[in-house]
């Protein structure tokens, strides 16, 4: 892995918000991090320990205060002008005024693709994620669970070779989410997408990652880094696995151990 | 991975939210017969108390007289609704272009909407009508265009204020989406600032196509041709024929509500994924 260049390159990153003001909060404190070509990378840690910042960061849509974020060898900023990357957020954001096809297609409108390239691109982005049929609905008829896969194909509509997700399955119910889970695993594999994947779910992260970095709160810190080596394709029962319960307790540990030391201290 | 794939339709079906159903034509006829069943129940009234209280029609006419009027008067006064529509539209397009390229551009210059705003607002809640008396006096009493211009005014603002509130409250999400994108200004204005608005755009343009009707009739009671139906409900109005006034009435009513169902009637084929237009509570 350390012959390749990392897609994603964060050097001693901080970010402060309201570095003027009264109320200033340090969200990240000193991050490097690297994420190498078809990883598949958690950001775990409680609430406000600034793991959402850390991917916005990537994804440059906010700055750091210090530091440099690159993207496969460019700025950030420079990787999101040049549509490097795709985004999934929590919410599935869809435009209420699109079908499900036309939603999966904005980006490729934005960017100016050709009609035909755009159409096809649809087509394939809603085979992957089995939504083919409700092309023509409206995201208002879709469950919750549907609407994150279209939100999904939509980021993947520009085959990225690096997707973004921050808490993509957080509204979902739990059945739902692990179903969505699996379904995000054989997207992963076909695609051989690089995916930095926001949660604040430890049998989450353990499932689904090759590496998770375990992140504690204020200020944003990374406390760990844990090698998630489960066999693939990981299945329904890898959860039953005795050697994935090992894994959650070692993140679990992990976690528990920074709580301790903050409340110490 | 393809356990994943198998489970997939199945469970998905039951997850379908209920989606619209093939609306009926009788249920939805039956819906509106309480509403006239009561309309009936009025004019029965009005007619009963009338006569039992002997009152004198120049005060208020029998329903039957007014009926028996609007057919004898109908070729009259057809025409003159006509021209007062035409009135009313007229203005009623001016007033929203106006509106909407003045709200279009405050989506561009912020400038615009900080200082036209406040004022928008504010001009919004005086009474415009009182203007018709100097439209009169710039466009010459007769022309159509001093009732154009009176619509035209009070269509502006509602259009204009309601425009710019669709196009700048738009969800923090979607704005970041596009942000992702590296989406051009242009990108988010059509792709997102105006679709978001079109629902804010329609609610504005309902209200203002019953605003331009009555702008336009009141503003003929101010003067104007006599082929006008406000000229006309004003003169007959004035010869104590209230008969024939009322006759009038019922055209100038009749005027506002095609002109609102004509603006819904936009507003579905525009819009086919608005909230209104989904699965009914029945």
């Amino acid at each position: 892995m350390d012959n390749q260049l990392p897609v994603v390159s964060i050097r001693d990153v901080t970010k402060v918000y309201n570095a003027g003001g009264g109320d200033r909060v340090k969200a990240l404190d000193t991050i490097t991090l690297d994420i190498y070509p078809g990883e598949f990378v958690s950001l775990l840690g409680p609430s406000g320990c600034g793991k959402s910042t850390l991917l916005r960061l990537i994804g440059d849509l906010i700055a750091p205060s210090t530091g440099t974020v690159l993207v496969n060898g460019k700025s950030a900023h420079q990787a999101r002008l040049g549509r490097e990357y795709g985004m999934v957020f929590q919410q599935a954001t869809l435009y209420d005024w699109r079908t499900v096809g036309k939603n999966v297609q904005l980006p490729l409108e934005v960017m100016n693709y050709p009609r035909g390239q755009r159409e096809a691109r649809t087509q394939k982005m809603l085979r992957l994620v089995q939504l083919e049929e409700f092309d023509r609905h409206y995201p208002w008829q879709l469950s919750g669970g549907m609407q994150q896969r279209v939100a999904i194909a939509r980021a993947l509509a520009i085959e990225p070779a690096l997707l973004l997700m921050d808490e993509p399955f957080g509204a979902l119910d739990e059945m739902t989410r692990e179903r969505m889970q699996m379904e995000l695993l054989s997207i992963w594999s076909q695609t051989k997408t690089t995916v930095v994947f926001v949660t604040h779910s430890i049998p989450e992260a353990v499932f689904l990652s090759s590496r998770v970095v375990v992140m504690s709160a204020r200020p944003g810190r990374i406390t760990g880094i844990i090698d998630i080596d489960l066999p693939r394709p990981r299945v329904f029962e890898t959860r039953e696995n005795s050697r994935f319960f090992e894994k959650l307790t070692e993140v679990r540990e992990r976690l528990r151990h920074d709580e301790v030391k903050v409340a110490s201290s | 991975m393809s356990q994943a794939a198998d489970l997939v339709p199945t469970v998905e079906a039951e997850l379908l939210p209920e989606t619209r159903r093939p609306s009926q034509l009788g249920e939805r006829l039956r819906r509106y017969v309480p509403a006239l069943g009561l309309f009936a129940l009025a004019l029965v009234v009005w007619e009963m108390v009338v006569t039992a209280f002997q009152i004198e029609s120049f005060l208020l006419p029998k329903p039957s007289v007014i009926g028996a009027v609007f057919v004898r008067e109908f070729p009259v006064i057809f025409p003159a609704g006509l021209f007062t529509m035409r009135e009313a539209m007229g203005g009623f397009v001016m007033g929203c272009t106006l509106g909407g390229v003045v709200a279009l551009s405050t989506a561009r210059w912020t400038v615009v909407r900080d200082g036209a705003l406040p004022f928008a607002i504010a001009v919004n809640s005086t009474p415009i009508i009182a203007l018709a008396p100097i439209m009169n006096q710039w466009f010459g009493i007769t022309n159509p265009l001093s009732k154009m211009s009176i619509v035209a005014v009070i269509v502006f603002f509602p259009v204009m204020i309601n425009m710019v509130r669709g196009l700048t409250q738009v969800s923090a999400g979607a704005l970041e989406l596009m942000r992702s994108y590296a989406a051009s200004e242009f990108a988010i204005l059509s792709q997102l600032r105006i679709p978001n608005a079109l629902p804010f755009v329609f609610s504005a343009l309902k209200v203002a196509s019953t605003l331009s009707v009555i702008g336009a009739v009141v503003s003929e009671y101010f003067g104007g041709t006599r082929e006008a139906l406000g000229v006309y409900i004003s003169q007959q109005a004035a010869l104590f024929h209230f008969a024939e006034a009322w006759a009038a009435i019922i055209v100038a009513c009749a005027m506002g509500i095609t002109f609102y169902a004509l603006i819904l009637l936009v507003e579905r084929l525009l819009m086919p994924w608005h909230v209104s237009l989904r699965a009914t509570e029945g």
